[in-house]
This record gives structure tokens, C-alpha cells and sequence, in this order.
């Protein structure tokens, strides 16, 4: 409780450098760790292909980059839903929605134009 | 902190209520709210390889009978190119922590090599490029070709920029020390410096790993 408000009170203050997380040393060798794995595994799965199925290992890399992205934002980022009293964690939730929309958005209704403009000669076989 | 003393004051005299307002106005130090600033700028600079990597998503696939991913992309050294970032991510951690304890030497070493591995990688990534279209695989040559470069190309855009920045930082603190706007500055920079690494790994998964497996 009194932890929380001392830290409240800090980031209005200003005399602390972002009112987030403060950076040490444990927190950057754990996300350095973490990340060294997360970016081992991916490769490794796909160099030597030991899942032996495509649609496996495209998932899986998937995952191991969206853990690493969270990793990133944590350790390295330094974000926390106190930070700036909530607003960058804001602003992120916003971008992520964004581009939510503009990745799957793009990559469905393409795909769907594709498809249907894929039989190409049996236009040409009309008269 | 100041609580109890406002409410004696307030007991004490009335004239120390208007002094409260006036004093919590203008509480907020200069550049207070640069990092919630420059946090919305990556943010923005996120939409942009949002929209780079739904491009190469619908386009990565037409190779207009040109080379493919699999006969172009060289994963170990795209591995080699991917640690070369996340050193440089971690040695620039070292230099925070080093600012932090207010060790100028320390922390401008650590910088140097922060900027000697972000050099690499812009080195390793140039060699690609210049043998890919040394065989032909030119931004012209296909779809897939096109949105690669623009994509990949704008990254390393990103961090050549970004190690600009850094040499620009490190004369600044070496001319007028460890001063709070440097601070503020070399915070920013590292802000921008680890998002370019989040940036890589959705680069290194989407386009490089996946394009390979495609």
C-alpha cells in the first residue's frame, strides 16, 4: 500500500527518470537470457526441422516470437501498466489493436481476392 | 510525502489553500513528459512496419518466377545478424546502468560497443543485400523481392539512424557530461534502441524463418 503510493507520488514529483520500472542489472540478464533461447529455439527448429511438419513449426516460431516480443517489452522496455500513470501501457494497447487489424485485415481479404481471382484461363475460354 | 504539512498549514491559515494550486501547477519538471512523448513516436513508428509486414505478408509469395526465400535467405548468417542486435541491446542496458551510477567513462564504453555491434549488423545486413543482388535478386525482380527490401530495408533505415544518434550522444556527453537533458536524451535513444530489436524479431520470424519454410 504505502509502496504504491510512494510511487505515485514520485512520478509527479519528477524526480524519478520515468516514473516506471527502474533498470538493474538482474532485469536486463534475465531478459538477455530469456532472449538468447527464444531466438535459439526458432532457428534451431527450422534449420534442422526436427517437428517434421510445416503448419507445426510455423506455429511454434510464432509463438516463440510473440514470448520474446513480451520478454522485450518487459526487461528491456521496461513496461509496466504504472509507468507514465498508465498511458504508455495505453498508447500500446492502442497500436497493438491497429495493427491487429492492419496485419489480418491485409492478409484476409487478399488472401480471399487471390483465390477468387485464381482461375485466370477460364476467363480467357469465355467468348 | 507533503500531505500532513498542507493539512497544518490549512488548520494554521487559510491563505495556504490558493499557494496548494499554484504549487501543484507547476510541479511538473522540464521534459517530464518526453519519454510518454517519444513512447507515442515508436508507437506510430510501429503502424509504419505494421503496414511493411502486411505488405510482404500479401506480396511475399510472388516470386514472378524469380528466386524464392529458400534460394536466397542464408539463416545462419541472418542467426549471426540477429545475436549482433541482441548484444548490442544488452551492452546498451549496461550503459544505462552505468548512467544511472553516473559512470561517464563506463557508460561511454559500453556505448562504443553498443555502436560496434549495431555496425556489425548493418555490415552483415549490406553483404546480404549486396549478394542478392549481385545474383539478380533485385528490388525489380519481383513482388516478393520489393516488399522484402522496403521492409528489411526500413529497419536497417531504423538503425543506422539510430547509431547516428548514438555517436551524436556520445560527443554531447563527452562535451557537457552527464547533464539531465543528456539523460533524458540517451533514455530516449534507448527506448528507440530495443524497439528496433522488437522490430527484428518479427522480422527475423515473419520474413526470414517463415519465408524459409514457405
Amino acid at each position: 500500500m504505502s509502496t504504491e503510493a510512494h510511487v505515485n507520488h514520485g512520478s509527479h514529483a519528477g524526480h524519478d527518470r520515468d516514473g516506471g520500472v527502474h533498470a538493474t542489472l538482474g532485469g536486463y540478464l534475465i531478459g538477455f537470457g530469456l532472449s538468447a533461447v527464444l531466438t535459439a529455439i526458432p532457428f534451431w527448429l527450422v534449420m534442422s526441422g526436427v517437428l517434421g511438419n510445416k503448419e507445426a513449426t510455423v506455429v511454434a516460431v510464432m509463438a516463440f516470437a510473440a514470448v520474446q516480443i513480451v520478454v522485450h517489452m518487459i526487461f528491456f522496455l521496461h513496461m509496466s501498466p504504472r509507468s507514465e500513470d498508465g498511458w504508455t501501457m495505453m498508447a500500446l494497447i492502442f497500436t497493438l489493436v491497429m495493427v491487429l487489424i492492419t496485419l489480418a485485415g491485409s492478409l484476409w481479404v487478399m488472401y480471399h481476392l487471390n483465390t477468387n481471382m485464381m482461375p485466370s484461363h477460364d476467363m480467357s475460354r469465355l467468348p | 510525502m507533503d500531505a500532513p504539512a498542507k493539512t497544518t498549514g490549512a488548520g494554521q491559515a487559510a491563505s495556504a489553500t490558493p499557494v496548494f494550486y499554484l504549487e501543484d501547477e507547476h510541479a511538473h519538471a522540464g521534459g517530464g513528459s518526453t519519454m510518454l512523448g517519444f513512447w507515442i513516436y515508436l508507437m506510430s513508428d510501429c503502424l509504419i512496419f505494421a503496414c511493411l509486414f502486411a505488405t510482404y505478408g500479401v506480396l511475399g509469395g510472388s516470386y514472378a518466377a524469380g528466386p524464392a526465400p529458400k534460394d536466397l535467405f542464408d539463416l545462419p548468417l541472418v542467426a549471426v545478424n540477429t545475436s549482433m542486435l541482441l548484444f548490442s541491446s544488452i551492452t546498451y542496458g549496461f550503459a544505462v546502468l552505468a548512467m544511472d551510477k553516473n559512470r561517464v567513462g563506463q557508460m561511454q564504453a559500453w556505448l562504443a560497443i553498443t555502436a560496434l555491434f549495431g555496425a556489425a549488423f548493418i555490415g552483415i545486413e549490406l553483404t546480404e543485400f549486396a549478394h542478392m543482388i549481385h545474383e539478380g535478386a533485385t528490388p525489380q525482380r519481383s513482388a516478393f523481392l520489393s516488399s522484402f527490401f522496403t521492409l528489411v530495408g526500413t529497419h536497417g533505415l531504423h538503425v543506422t539512424f539510430g547509431l547516428i544518434w548514438l555517436g551524436t550522444l556520445m560527443f554531447q556527453v563527452w562535451q557537457h557530461g552527464l547533464i539531465e537533458a543528456n539523460k533524458r536524451r540517451l533514455m530516449c535513444l534507448s527506448m528507440f534502441w530495443h524497439f528496433l530489436d522488437v522490430v527484428w524479431i518479427g522480422v527475423f520470424t515473419f520474413v526470414y524463418l517463415m519465408g524459409v519454410l514457405r
